[in-house]
């Protein structure tokens, strides 16, 4: 059984006077245990918001949620605000995208960290600070007992991130979810940051779903890749598979548009033309028709289906042909 | 830190010293001013001049002035002419302060405990009737003239209550110890006294307490609905902190900055309306003391009172911004 | 800075930041459908109307004791409530009602006079501070520091004590003196703000004059803070007024009524007719909190942090 499955997953934002926004719309997906799965997709594509229903996150106001996400059996939309608390943080953590802004500011960074401990693996403090710098040695912060003391605004961008990785797996999840962890940063921290990542998850069998818009992030830790547009899964894939025969000409266009250093002089980048302003309702066709180059008539009038082709999931009219130029030899 | 504080405590000087002169010259080109002021308008020519020359005011003003500084330093602020004739300023001021901070002390703790938590209520609820309620309410208690609610606060409690409605004390044969009617009656262990200093505290502590209470509340709820929509905010819930956790340690911690400011800022704005309190309940402040002197032109007095307030208000909001670096790590550890 | 009260700067100087965001587009369209700002429109409207159309609207001259045989002083009788004078006589026997009405005129007189002479003196100030820099902005700066250092309700008082012979006028300038340092300081830092905006540099480089460049490109973008500012001035100057009135430091002269004066003035008979005192007061109380709606809506509608 799957750690975590998530079954048409649909959040509804209703705003008095506005009308209803479907910003997921049916999504689904696995994630087995120690598994790395990524969402992949432009700024507004439902991938943040997917990961905060499952965090239980969204306001209880004004987002309505259906479909399921069970953990381990349990449906976590179903539980209790006081359940739900109870899991969070102890069995599903999560790491979110700027580290300055998501850690308190007026708090120790050592309290930060104990204080997840102190609640769900019921430490006293100061067995709480012991753990607390064993952690940060951990996540690869140096001197970690002057950084206990010490505030966030005192920390590096990519040692706040670590801090907040190591509050996040203060627990030993079972699921870490990380919503665009390296955005944030400078390039050559990155790069430290998903290496970490990717260490830490092996060591401690984490399963993680990477929530992200830059496929490089993608190609070097998931597992499995889902592509998102529009609140809805495009293509779904192992990641090689994806990666080397992109058939939605969204993900066809997404993996075109990466500057590559092994392009012949003088040939062009192919970027998606357009932005998700563009888009058409799903109940009209597909959202991706007004953007996309393959696109026929019948795009615009009938909603593709997901079809189960061999392994990948995808839901395209008038899929990419393999072996269609641009796409070959990506980097990976 | 200590270099910071005392440069403004330098700074602080130098404002006394420019305000001092400026009220001082303010005070001495004033048709009549204090000649006038002790002899009344119809004085003879010849009386006015022989008062002007024996109180040094034929003299350049520069020179008076620095005749001013030199007594003041000695303590010697002149003679009050209206508020209690013939008494030194100095000591009308040594009187009657403990009876004002005593005023603002619970005026201030009203306001913020009051205002504090129902700004804090009224931000989780954003919208809502209540919210909404209390923010029409706020803005109706910085509308209603001071002086007027406290008469009505006076007739409700003569009436209604059986509260005191003016004075400090009764007659109580109390011992003095500090000044502070209240402190006085722990000190000395005749609770009675004490109780009837704060029954007599009431009403004027609560009509003081309005403006500071409605600013309190509307910076309180503002700062929460701020913090609320921070980050670190979600990073909290996302740890499965229990919501009194997140609620102390990461939603108030935070929005106390700005609300620490704002009560400073209140804290020393509560001697102009304490001039106006005092007055109605016959409270024998400093307030009172400006009031009666603002009626009676009672000018040494004046002088005094405001530098001395002056000195409070800029002293309370060196303390603010002292108090800032205890809360702030973010200027603690610059 | 000279001297400490970061927070009461802060505050200004947070205002003087909106400078430049244009008042005409978005935020007019979002204050159109507040209805809390149509609330206090609309009592301000009512306000003005009523103050400007009183002397058809008051049923009698106001400066009339024309029920003054009514008036026992020794008895601290007043003239009741009776056909042709719903809300009887004042303590000189002149119609409530009328002075209620007329009463408008001035204090509207004292709001938007005091609200004026406070602008002016802070856009002398702050524009030469501003503007100029340097030496003249130190000095400028210095004094307005000065003045912030004191309670401004407090310096009203000492201000009004000043002068000998109280007059509306007094009164209007002590209330107004007060604004000079906080509209002095907005409008500086509203210059300030803009200084290194593009449109200022870009009027720079084409070669406009400096004195074009202050008055046609900075000024006008600081209308939005200095209107927000000048709307709360309004009621604060009506309520501050009263205070001064309840001093003693008020006009003495009240045979031209001012709903300030006709509160201050009448606290020796509070208990025995508190609605001498309750009507001028309710008139102050929702005039003050109609400017204060407006002034409040118009900030939040100008806060970049707020357009979303």
């Amino acid at each position: 059984m799957a750690l975590l499955e998530v079954r048409d997953l649909t959040v509804v934002f209703q705003r008095k006077g506005e009308e209803p926004f479907r910003a997921v719309d049916g999504v689904s997906f696995d994630v087995e245990p120690g598994q790395t799965v990524g969402l992949v997709g432009e700024s507004g594509c439902g991938k943040s918001v997917t990961s905060l229903a499952i965090m239980g996150l969204l306001p209880k106001r004004g987002a309505k949620i259906t479909g399921t996400v069970s953990y381990d059996g349990t449906d976590l939309l179903k539980l209790s605000d006081k359940e739900m608390r109870d899991r969070r943080g102890r069995d599903l953590g999560m790491v979110f995208q700027d580290p300055l802004s998501s850690l308190n500011p007026v708090v120790p960074i050592g309290l930060q960290v104990t204080e997840v401990l102190e609640r769900h693996r019921g430490m006293p403090r100061k067995e709480a600070m012991i753990e607390a710098k064993n952690l940060l040695d951990k996540v690869g912060i140096p001197d970690p007992n002057r950084r206990l003391k010490e505030y966030p605004h005192q920390l590096s961008g990519g040692m706040r991130q670590r801090a907040l990785i190591a509050i996040a797996l203060a627990c030993r999840p079972k699921l870490l979810i990380a919503d665009e962890p390296t955005t944030a940063l400078d390039v050559t921290i990155q790069a430290q940051i998903l290496s970490l990542m990717k260490e830490l998850v092996q060591d401690l069998g984490t399963a993680l779903v990477m929530i992200t818009h830059d496929l490089g992030v993608v190609a070097g830790l998931c597992d499995e890749v889902n592509v998102l547009y529009g609140g809805k899964v495009v293509e779904k894939a192992m990641r090689h598979k994806l990666f080397a025969e992109p058939r939605h000409p969204y993900t066809h266009g997404l993996l075109s548009s990466i500057p590559r250093l092994d392009a012949a002089p003088g040939e062009k980048l192919t970027p998606i033309k357009g932005s998700v302003a563009d888009n058409i309702p799903w109940s009209e066709g597909c959202a991706f028709a007004p953007r996309c180059p393959n696109a026929l008539d019948i795009c615009v009038q009938v909603t593709p289906a997901e079809e189960d082709q061999l392994g990948r999931l995808l839901r395209c009219h008038n899929p990419v042909v393999p072996g269609t130029p641009a796409a070959e030899e990506v980097p990976v | 830190m200590l270099r910071y504080t005392i440069r403004r405590l330098i700074q602080l000087v130098g404002v006394v010293l420019v305000l001092s002169l400026l009220l001082f010259a303010w005070l001495r080109l004033l048709p009549g001013g204090p000649v006038s002021a002790l002899l009344g308008e119809r004085a003879t020519p010849e009386s006015r001049a022989a008062l002007t020359k024996q109180l040094g005011l034929d003299q350049p003003i520069v020179v008076q002035y620095f005749k001013f500084l030199g007594r003041a330093a000695t303590g010697d602020f002149g003679v009050s002419t209206g508020v209690q004739p013939g008494d030194s300023a100095l000591d009308i001021f040594l009187q009657r302060f403990p009876a004002t901070l005593e005023l603002s002390f619970f005026a201030i703790l009203i306001a913020i405990a009051i205002g504090v938590p129902l700004g804090y209520l009224a931000a989780k609820r954003r919208g809502s009737w209540f919210d909404n309620l209390s923010v029409v309410g706020s803005l109706i208690g910085v509308a209603v003239p001071v002086f007027f609610l406290a008469y009505v606060l006076k007739d409700v409690a003569a009436s209604g209550l059986g509260l005191p409605s003016s004075g400090r004390q009764d007659a109580i044969d109390a011992t003095r110890v500090t000044g502070f009617f209240t402190l006085d009656g722990i000190i000395t262990g005749e609770w009675d006294a004490t109780f009837n200093a704060l029954e007599h505290l009431i009403l004027p502590a609560i009509a003081l307490a309005t403006i500071p209470f409605a600013v309190i509340f509307r910076i309180t709820r503002a700062a929460v609905l701020d913090v609320l929509d921070e980050d670190f905010v979600r990073t909290a819930e996302s740890k499965g902190l229990t919501a009194p956790v997140i609620r102390r340690r990461h939603v108030l911690r935070n929005a106390m900055l700005p609300v620490v400011t704002t009560i400073g800022l209140q804290t020393g704005a509560l001697l102009s309306g304490a001039v106006l309190t005092e007055k109605v309940f016959s409270f024998a402040g400093v307030g009172e003391a400006l009031a009666i002197g603002f009626e009676r032109r009672d000018y040494p007095v004046l002088l005094l009172l405001i530098i001395m307030a002056t000195i409070v208000y800029v002293v309370v909001n060196l303390l603010v911004d002292l108090s800032y670096a205890v809360i702030d790590p973010r200027i603690r550890t610059r | 800075m000279v001297l400490g009260l970061s927070s009461k700067k802060d505050k200004i100087d947070g205002l003087a930041e909106t400078a430049g965001v244009s008042l005409a587009a978005s935020a007019w369209k979002r204050l159109r459908r507040s209805p809390v700002f149509l609330t206090g429109a609309v009592i301000i409207g009512i306000f003005i109307a009523i103050s400007l159309l009183s002397p058809w609207l008051a049923p009698h001259n106001p400066a009339d004791p024309m029920l003054i045989d009514q008036v026992v002083k020794a008895r601290n009788e007043i003239p009741p409530a009776q056909p042709g004078h719903p809300l009887g006589g004042d303590l000189q026997g002149r119609d409530f009602l009328s002075r209620l009405l007329v009463g408008s005129q001035q204090t509207l007189i004292v709001g938007v006079g005091a609200t004026l002479i406070g602008l002016s003196g802070g856009l002398i100030l702050g524009t030469l501070a501003g503007a100029i820099g340097g030496w003249v902005d130190s000095a400028v700066m210095r004094l307005v520091d000065v003045m912030l250092s004191l309670p401004s309700l407090l310096l009203a008082f000492s201000i009004a004590a000043m002068f000998a012979r109280p007059s509306q006028f007094t009164v209007i300038l002590a209330v107004a003196i007060v604004q000079i340092p906080v509209f002095a300081r907005l409008l500086r830092g509203s210059m300030l703000a803009q200084r290194h905006s593009d449109h200022v540099l870009a009027a720079t480089a084409l070669g406009v004059k400096k004195g074009a460049i202050v008055f046609r490109h900075m000024l006008p973008n600081s209308l939005g803070p200095v209107i927000v500012q000048s709307t709360l001035v309004l009621a604060t100057a009506i309520i501050e007024a009263a205070a001064l009135s309840f001093l003693g430091l008020g006009n003495p002269d009240d045979r031209v009524p001012e709903w300030g004066q006709m509160l201050g003035d009448v606290q020796k008979v509070f208990d025995t007719h508190p609605h001498l005192a309750a009507w001028p007061a309710i008139c102050i109380i929702i005039v003050a909190l109609g400017f204060t709606l407006m002034g409040e809506t118009l900030r939040e509608a100008l806060d970049p942090k707020n357009r979303r």
